[in-house]
């Protein structure tokens, strides 16, 4: 699971409504080199939610990867290597196992082999 | 069009999710997939799958897309789902083990109409969705359904075994005038066996 992903998860719990962001528990993590696509970034960087992503970047032990405020969009135009640390913690960091853990329930969903599990038990569906 | 997230409901084996992959591979490096299936060992296997083709996608083990739907929503260019489609008893469909992949309960369609809404939200603007079918699922029906909601669609694959007769639908939203440049999706998706495919698994384990 990608750091991408954990920013679009959310608690799928019946009744939550504060489910979002998950806090993310790293057991292991592994990092993968993927191709630099600028203008990918710059697409998906408006969906992003940045506190969500600093936050997980620092789960990982990454405290300084990225700055805690979200950049304006020009600034990410034009500041190459601001969009390549978004680019790593984005889509480069691979959490393989741990959890995520809701803000509003402390319900954990596991992740094993880099997959996380959001089923349901019969009383949160 | 250029794809950026493509997505897989129901990715099992990783056979499909794996060759679509595999084609858009050559077009561009920048595709994000993602990949869900309510059966642990299938999102085991799909992972597996991609990792023999050195292929990347995020596997998340979930019901159709819940817990990832609402944030993002509206962000996938294309979306493919092999469903569990078979008529069977109602009390079959469901969460546990190997007859979740073809348990489709009454005409077949207990997951696929769920489905459908689900792709809704997440289908962007101009996204393309295929989806497999069987004629007892009624297909005209969920051609209708997904009308009321604004879709277009046309049959893009159609293949017949004495037993039962099978379609891979696209939909694309009405608005958008896209279908001509869709030549290697479409070429891409009559390759897929998909019939065999969910035969096999049906009775390997
Ligand atoms: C006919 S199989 C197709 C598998 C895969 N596309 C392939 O070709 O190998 C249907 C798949 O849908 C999955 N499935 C069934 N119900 C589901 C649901 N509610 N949400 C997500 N996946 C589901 C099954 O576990 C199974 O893997």
């Amino acid at each position: 699971m990608r750091l991408l992903t954990h920013n679009m998860l959310a608690c799928n719990i019946k009744g939550v409504t504060n489910g979002y962001p998950l806090r993310l528990e790293a057991e292991k993590w592994v990092e993968k080199e993927v191709d630099f696509n600028a203008d990918f970034l710059r697409g998906v960087f408006p969906k992003i939610d940045w506190p969500a992503l600093v936050g997980a970047a620092r789960a990982l032990g990454f405290h300084d990867l990225l700055p805690v405020d979200a950049p304006d969009p020009s600034v990410l135009a034009s500041d190459d290597e601001l969009l390549r640390r978004f680019h790593r913690a984005l889509l480069q960091l691979h959490v393989e196992e741990g959890g995520l853990v809701c803000p509003e329930t402390s319900r954990r969903f596991p992740i094993n082999k880099g997959i996380p599990n959001m089923l349901l038990h019969e009383d949160e569906v | 069009m250029q794809p950026r997230f493509c997505m897989e409901v129901g990715c099992g084996s990783g056979y499909v999710i794996t060759s679509l992959a595999t084609m858009l591979r050559h077009e561009s490096s920048a595709v994000q997939y993602f990949a869900t299936d309510i059966n642990p060992h299938a999102v085991e296997t799909t992972s597996a799958t991609l990792e023999a083709h050195g292929l990347q996608a995020e596997i998340i083990c979930t019901d159709i897309a819940s817990g990832i739907g609402k944030r993002l929503s509206g962000m996938m260019d294309v979306i493919v789902v092999n469903p569990p489609y078979v008529p069977t008893p109602e009390e079959e469909v469901g969460y546990k083990g190997i007859t979740s992949s073809w348990a489709g309960g009454e005409n077949g369609r207990k997951v696929i109409d769920r489905i459908l809404p689900a792709v809704h939200e997440l289908l962007s603007e101009k996204g393309w969705f295929y989806i497999v079918t069987l004629t007892a699922n009624n297909p005209s029906q969920i051609c209708l359904v997904m009308r009321e909601m604004g879709y277009a669609s046309r049959i893009v694959v159609q293949r017949s075994t004495e037993e039962e007769s099978l379609h891979v639908i696209k939909f694309w939203r009405e608005n958008t005038a896209n279908v001509k440049d869709d030549k290697s999706l479409g070429s891409w998706i009559s390759q897929i066996p998909l019939l065999s495919f969910w035969r096999s698994s049906r009775f390997s384990s």
